[in-house]
């Protein structure tokens, strides 16, 4: 070490404080701008979310007239023995549900007004009394769907010859919007006011139910089997090189897959959430794949060191020691993939679950639509009412996915282990 | 060279005691090398090794860095099994059975030669199944008291017991390190092996920790045999019997280590125990 | 010598060593001067020689210390172990020589008639014999030579030779001039002092064998 003249070390001159400061300066300046990302991301995400609540709560919404029901004027019997509800309805329809209804209709609001009633609004009514019979005596009030124009009108769009109307009605206190939870449990319509999600939800489970047991085991074990067996020579690159290449090939193409393959071995489940979920597991598995493999990388060999040298078989090894450390990685691997399948629509469109289904699928090899597809769907509708609609069914597939990737987070919070 | 027996101080009694460890009668030697070469690919780590390990004696490997006594060490319970470049040639026998034929059962044979590492590796698991691991995936036990009596043997004569029994399920990875080697070791003991080998296993602890480590060796002698790998000389001359040279993938001496420490036959040996080497 | 890779090393060696040397030189001096102070009578030589003595006391002090602190901070090994308790050991030594060659040259005043004796010419090439012994083992020493130092062990039997022929020659001069009983008793001492001088350099010259070889020369009894 040289002592100049000066006997400064380097680092006390006034040149290194200088320098030394615009370090600080430029740390500060990247973690703003660190901080600015998150707060952008934050925003749109925020903003996404308030926009998606404020639109959709009307969807949760439906203009409902409330019609009194004298059955002690028009008496109607259910029978005792019926077999299932859709034969007390049909007894309920025989026994002339239906113009009760009217005529109940017409006596509160007259005419014009019992027009404006749903038509299935009997119906609904007869599904009321069968699960509870004691409705069908004495004085009943029904809250029942008004028609879709009476509704359009009650929200200000629409033909402005029923606004009166509306406007009457709802002076009267007879017309309302009230919280609509059956939105949860019915079916696609052609109706907006008739119109629920459930069938979309169930197709949706179902459809991931199939993609999840699909893609896990097989992507688990590709990804033991490239890490822990297979020899280190081409094909093995191959196959990695292959698998990665997978995980970016746009979705639609597995469509087309899932329609030439899928669809020639079992035609006549098209739209079906088996042949959806299995052509939305090809999808996913090479991203679990990859996951898999970066986490079982991720172990250390002195675990499997220790493991073998107390004289355990590789086998014992990789599910005992590698696979139970790995496994937050390829949770987290599987959320990823299962959220952009839970997402997916192009791929389905090609194997044809764009279809109109009019009620909940009943097992994996009914005819079914998704989430994303039902959105698709009433997004192209031209009514008004489906707008709203449009926007709840956004809500409920974002609240879908938020309580998939809590679970999966929840389970990989269980199973993380310190090493 | 006369011993005192003047002195009646535990030093002198103690001086004595070791050098009769080191020539007390054996048996046939528990393993048995003979012109062993390791290669890693085309390279050859281990060039033509005879030594004998025997149980009443610890056996200490020492050699500078990179001159194949942990690739020795490892050939001795075929964990280079697990390096597909890895190759063995010659024989390795352990009580007369060569462990590289091809009838031997390489899960067994890691079950009756047990290692410890460098650095303590215990299982992210309670203190418990560390130790029940090995039992449970061997048979060894019938049933769950037959477990605990194991678990409890093995903690104890590891020396850890007592520091450990009133928490068995805490994580074994929330110990000290000097603890979590001892439950290494208490885990290679669980499954009652015959030979022990240890590569370095001191080298990451403080020296209160090694020489409680230094001392659990010393109450295992005898009852396994015990192969220690280590860079410390002076560890090796407080804790073995036999000592072994190694050099550039040679066995260059080996005999008593009393021997090797104050008299050694080679010159190379020489250098190196007294820091002339390189 | 291949040298240590800590160079510090070999420095306190090289210091130990350093230290054993100027003991023997001293040593060498005094038996010298103790000698020549009895062939002539000279009280005054005598006297420094005594007073020298304490010099090689001092240096033996600090190669024990040296030696000590050796063992601790470098934990030496094989050669090195045995060349450093070697150097303990012949430490030791070579201050006992000294003491012997002090006792000499402190008989010095206490000898009368000295021309009538004729044992008093044979006692200084008994004394050169022991002298060159330990110039030789020292030499052996520096050189880490066994075979010089084995050499060195078999002239003993010549310094005993020596101490038999003064031994019959001063009792058969006593037996005749009763009168000179006392100088005799002190010459017979010094030739006592003379062999265990020569005895001293042989175990010097074992412990340098062991410490080059790491064996004692098994032949020769101890």
């Amino acid at each position: 070490m040289s002592d100049m003249v000066e006997n400064i070390r380097p680092t006390r001159t006034p040149a290194f404080e200088a320098r030394l400061k615009k370090r600080y300066a430029s740390e500060r300046r990247f973690k703003a701008l660190g901080l600015g990302a998150i707060l952008f991301s934050i925003a749109v995400l925020v903003f996404l979310l308030v926009t998606m609540a404020l639109n959709g709560f009307g969807g949760f919404q439906r203009t409902e007239l409330r019609v009194p029901v004298d059955f002690a004027a028009a008496p109607v019997s259910v029978p005792a023995d019926a077999a299932d509800e859709r034969a007390v309805v049909q007894s309920l329809e025989r026994q002339g549900l239906r113009d009760i209804i009217t005529f109940s209709a017409t006596e509160a609001f007259g005419e014009e007004g019992a027009a404006q009633l749903n038509s299935e609004s009997w119906r609904i009514v007869a599904q009321e009394i069968a699960e509870d019979p004691s409705l069908a005596r004495g004085q009943q009030e029904f809250w029942l769907p008004t028609s879709e124009d009476l509704a359009s009108a009650y929200a200000g769009d629409g033909s402005a010859e029923l606004q009166p109307l509306a406007q009457q009605l709802t002076e009267q206190g007879h017309l309302e919007d009230n919280l609509d939870l059956g939105f949860l449990e019915r079916a696609d319509a052609t109706d907006p006011q008739l119109v629920g999600i459930w069938g979309a939800l169930k197709g949706s489970i179902l459809t991931m139910i199939v993609t999840l047991l699909l893609a896990f085991p097989i992507g688990v074990l590709a990804a033991l089997y490239l890490e822990e067996y297979a020899p280190k020579n081409r094909w093995t690159d191959l196959i990695e090189v292959s698998i990665n290449n997978l995980a970016a090939v746009p979705s639609i193409i597995f469509g087309l897959l899932g329609l030439a393959v899928f669809l020639w071995i079992f035609p006549s489940y098209r739209s079906a959430p088996l042949i959806g979920g299995m052509t939305l597991a090809l999808m996913t598995m090479p991203v679990i794949v990859i996951a898999g493999r970066n986490a079982i990388k991720a172990v250390p060999p002195s675990i499997r060191d220790g493991a073998l040298a107390i004289g355990a078989s590789p086998v014992q090894v990789v599910f005992h020691h590698v696979l139970p450390l790995a496994l937050p990685g390829i949770l987290t691997g599987t959320i990823i993939g299962m959220a952009r399948a839970l997402g997916e629509t192009a791929p389905l469109l090609l194997i044809g679950m764009r279809a109109f289904v009019a009620s909940p699928p009943q097992g994996f090899t009914d005819n079914a639509t998704v989430l994303p597809m039902q959105i698709f769907l009433w997004s192209d509708e031209i009514d008004r009412g489906f707008v709203e609609r449009t926007s709840a069914a956004i809500i409920v597939l974002l609240v879908f996915l938020l309580l998939m990737n809590g679970l999966a987070i929840y389970l990989r919070n269980r199973f993380e282990k310190k090493w | 060279m006369v011993m005192s027996e003047a002195t009646d101080s535990p030093l002198a009694s103690q001086a004595q005691k070791s050098l009769e460890h080191e020539n007390i009668e054996t048996g046939e030697p528990k393993m048995r090398a003979r012109d062993v070469d390791v290669y890693y690919g085309q390279k050859k780590a281990i060039d033509g090794v005879n030594i004998d390990v025997f149980t009443e004696f610890v056996t200490a490997f020492i050699g500078p860095s990179g001159c194949g006594k942990s690739t020795f060490l490892r050939a001795l319970n075929r964990m280079n099994d697990t390096i597909p470049s890895a190759r063995v040639t010659g024989t390795i026998e352990l009580d007369g059975e060569d462990i590289y034929a091809s009838g031997m059962d390489v899960v067994q044979l890691r079950a009756r030669v047990g290692m410890v590492f460098q650095k303590p590796n215990p299982f992210p698991k309670s203190i418990y199944e560390n130790i029940a691991y090995g039992p449970k995936i061997h048979g060894l036990a019938e049933n769950k008291a037959d477990l605990d009596v194991m678990v409890e043997k093995s903690l104890r004569r590891a020396g850890l017991w007592e520091e450990v029994k009133d928490r068995l399920d805490d994580s074994g990875t929330a110990l000290s390190g000097g603890q979590q080697q001892r439950l290494c070791i208490a885990r290679a003991i669980a499954v009652d092996p015959e030979v022990i080998l240890m590569d370095e296993p001191c080298s990451a602890l403080d020296p209160i920790a090694t020489a409680k480590i230094e001392e659990l060796i010393d109450e295992l002698r005898g009852r396994y045999g015990i192969v220690i790998v280590t860079h410390s000389m002076q560890q090796a001359a407080r804790v073995s019997q036999r000592t072994a040279f190694f050099h550039l993938g040679h066995l260059v001496e080996y005999g008593h280590t009393s021997d090797i420490f104050t008299n050694p036959a080679e010159k190379r040996t020489q250098d190196y125990i007294t820091g002339r080497y390189g | 010598m291949v040298e240590h890779t800590v160079k510090a090393f070999d420095e306190d060696i090289t210091r130990l060593r350093g230290l054993i040397a100027e003991m023997g030189g001293l040593a060498e001096v005094a038996i010298q001067q103790s000698l020549q102070a009895l062939v002539q009578g000279d009280e005054e030589l005598a006297s420094e020689v005594v007073k020298r003595d304490a010099k090689l006391d001092a240096l033996e002090t600090e190669v024990d210390a040296m030696a000590v602190r050796i063992l601790a901070l470098r934990a030496p090994m094989a050669d090195d172990l045995r060349e450093i308790v070697a150097a303990l050991k012949i430490g030791g030594v070579v201050e006992r020589i000294g003491d012997y060659a002090k006792n000499i040259a402190k008989r010095v005043g206490r000898i009368e008639g000295r021309s009538k004796f004729e044992p008093l010419t044979l006692l200084p090439a008994m004394g050169e014999v022991a002298a060159e012994m330990v110039h030789d083992v020292l030499t052996a020493y520096a050189a880490r030579d066994p075979v010089m130092a084995r050499e060195v062990i078999e002239r003993d039997d010549k310094v005993d030779a020596f101490y038999d022929s003064i031994f019959r020659n001063l009792v058969s001069h006593m037996v005749e001039n009763p009168a000179t009983i006392s100088s005799a008793a002190q010459l017979l001492f010094i030739a006592r002092n003379l062999e265990r001088i020569g005895d001293h350099a042989t175990n010097v010259a074992e412990m340098v064998h062991y410490s080059a070889t790491g064996a004692y020369p098994d032949d020769i009894e101890r």
